[in-house]
């Protein structure tokens, strides 16, 4: 059984030691871990997540509560951008519902969608702390502020991505 | 902007350039940095704590808790069973309306690291997280250049400018969720579990992260340390204008003409943060309410605008000044679409640890999303009005997130009681064409 697992690659071992180093039980960097694989692989599968939670000597299940509790842990594949489009208040009395309406139109994806060339992925996000400069996204780890329908067309290209 | 602003001591944003490129070790120490903390190392820890005391500094992550206050609970020398002692920088920044600790963080880094030094020493901690929002990759790579060019210079590690004193500093990078931000899910999460709060007491100041003496400050609040430590509680105390010390972080969004974040004396009226620094409201928009300080503050209006923005002052007039970031409702802008959407945001972030927040604020959700789309009924209102008695009462729920969830829709039945009725009686949304609803 343990061999169907794959093992952690020496980079993301590494990573995930130095943090383990300041710590008192390995289980405690178990969201530094999560975030570690996902850099590496985009996302994080049952295979990396039972992986992971054999290094920290926890279980799978308990590393799958803490997983499914933070939003930005991604638990289904995702597209090599991931549009996180701010959909609270400020953003809001800013139009950001007729830009999510324009975005999914151009990308032809919904709210929770990746689109087909797996470019990118469209995902809701809370207030962004960028208010003044509403409304805004982030594309990647890239903030977009002040969209304007019109703008969007720089941001994926005229055709859509 | 008018013209001519009168020149004001800024201690917090004096690094901040036009084009909010990051001060660095260089820039920050000709500009006097880390000269608070040589003058904290002159110091006991003791002095210190009284220092922060005298300044009447309260806390800028909501509350407005007295910091020294809050730091005197924290069990010192013999008093303190051996181990490690933390202290926690809450860089969670999720308040729906709030962004001024972004600023902070990206415009001068080594600030924050000052004050966290200094407030670590007082505190005689050994250990220093900076908790900050996973979104927030530029101000988390910022901090730890700076964190590790303050290891070169001997500001941070072991026996620190030949002091004695050791500290080591960590930036931990979240995932998500608004529930982070509430002091001890932030220890929770830490810790590497769900952020679910814990029941106080015990209180964090005894036994917090890993059940040691934790104490946990707002980006904000920790960058004012050194300067007060440098300066004196009486130059602090004689920045602001009214009874609560030092500046504070205003910020304004909404249909104004110049949304922004200012650093103003503390008690600045609200008017003139909104007319002069935010530039009043856009061409064709009027003023109908105002947020004073992020999503879980109570609406005020048009009369409140004479009203200094101080913790004291704008909790008389029934709100709270929470974070000091103001969101404007405009008169073409839906009201029960703005509590509408700040309720979802509540509802979506609970932690799902107790009923009344979990099942109740989705209940409050739907109730505001019937109205909202004219499927709304007369008693619906009432229906609200009982959400808000049970669900805001404090002790009902686990932690403040839910009662703070409930600070819009109770002021906004108060308010603009009329917007909602006529939502129900017209059986539609009057503001459909215009505002986003
Ligand atoms: C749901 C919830 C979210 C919070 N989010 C934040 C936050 O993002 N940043 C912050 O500094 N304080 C936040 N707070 C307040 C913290 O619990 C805590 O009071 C604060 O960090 C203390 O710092 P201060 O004394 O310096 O204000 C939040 C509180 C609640 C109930
Ligand atoms: S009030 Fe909400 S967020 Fe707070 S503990 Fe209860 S369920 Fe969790
Ligand atoms: S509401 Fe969108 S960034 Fe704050």
């Amino acid at each position: 059984m343990t061999d169907l697992i794959p093992v952690l690659s020496d980079e993301e071992l590494r990573e995930i030691n130095a943090e383990i180093a300041h710590v008192p039980v390995p289980a405690a960097v178990a969201i530094d871990a999560l975030k570690i694989v996902q850099a590496h692989r985009g996302w994080v599968s049952d295979e990396s997540l039972q992986a992971i939670a054999r290094h920290l000597e926890m279980s799978a299940e308990e590393l799958e509560g803490v997983a499914t509790f933070y939003n930005l842990i991604f638990r289904r594949p995702v597209g090599e951008n991931v549009i996180l489009l701010c959909n609270s208040i400020s953003c809001w009395i800013k139009g950001c519902d007729k830009l999510q309406a324009k975005i999914s139109a151009q990308l032809g994806i919904a709210l929770g969608e990746t689109t087909p060339d797996n470019r990118y992925t469209l995902l809701p996000v809370t207030c962004l702390g960028a208010c003044d400069k509403a409304p805004v996204m982030m594309v990647g780890e890239e903030l977009h502020e002040n969209i304007s329908e019109q703008g969007l067309g720089d941001v994926f290209g005229e055709d859509g991505g | 902007m008018s013209g001519a602003l009168p020149v004001l001591d800024r201690p917090l944003t004096r690094n901040v350039r036009a084009d909010r490129s990051p001060t660095d070790m260089a820039a920050y120490e000709a500009n006097g940095g880390y000269r608070g903390l040589r003058a904290a190392l002159a110091m006991s820890a003791a002095d210190c704590l009284q220092v922060l005391k005298d300044s009447n500094l309260r806390g800028r992550g909501g509350a407005g808790f007295p910091t020294g206050m809050k730091w005197s609970f924290v069990p010192m020398g013999d008093a303190c069973s051996p181990g490690h002692k933390y202290l926690i920088c809450n860089a969670d920044e999720m308040e729906p309306g709030t962004f001024k600790d972004r600023l902070l963080m990206e415009c001068d880094p080594h600030q924050l690291v000052e004050g966290m030094i200094c407030a670590a020493y007082t505190l005689q901690a050994d250990v220093a997280y900076i908790f900050i929002r996973a979104e927030y990759h530029k101000a988390t790579r910022l901090l730890q250049e700076a964190i590790d060019a303050c290891k070169a210079k001997g500001y941070l590690g072991d026996n620190i400018l030949g002091s004695g004193y050791n500290l080591e500093m960590h930036v931990h990078s979240s995932a998500g969720r608004y529930i982070c931000g509430e002091e001890t899910a932030l220890i929770s999460s830490l810790e590497g579990k769900r952020a679910n709060p814990r029941a106080k007491p015990p209180f964090p100041q005894v036994s917090g992260l890993w059940g040691r003496p934790t104490i946990v400050n707002n980006v904000e609040t920790l960058c004012n340390v050194h300067h007060i430590i440098e300066r004196g509680a009486d130059w602090f105390q004689s920045l602001g204008l009214t009874a609560d010390a030092g500046t504070k972080l205003y910020g304004v969004s909404g249909r104004v003409k110049n949304p922004g974040c200012w650093e103003l004396p503390m008690g600045t009226p609200v008017r003139e943060i909104i007319e002069e620094y935010a530039g009043g409201m856009e061409e064709g928009y009027q003023l109908r309410g105002f947020l004073p300080g992020g999503g879980s503050t109570d609406f005020l209006t048009v009369e409140h605008l004479d009203l200094a923005m101080d913790y004291d002052t704008i909790g008389k007039a029934g709100s709270r000044m929470g974070t000091g970031t103001m969101i404007i409702l405009d008169d073409k802008t839906c009201p029960v679409g703005f509590v509408k959407n700040l309720t979802e945001f509540f509802a979506q972030e609970s932690c799902g640890f107790c009923t009344p927040c979990r099942d109740g604020l989705p209940w409050s959700a739907q109730v505001l999303d019937d109205i909202e789309h004219g499927r709304g009924l007369p008693e619906d209102m009432d229906t609200l009005q009982r959400q808000v008695a049970f669900i805001g009462a404090i002790g009902n729920t686990h932690c403040a997130l839910a009662p703070g969830a409930m600070e819009p829709i109770q002021s906004a039945l108060k308010y603009f009681r009329e917007d909602f009725e006529r939502h129900i009686d017209g059986g539609s949304c009057p503001y459909c064409d215009g505002g986003n609803s």
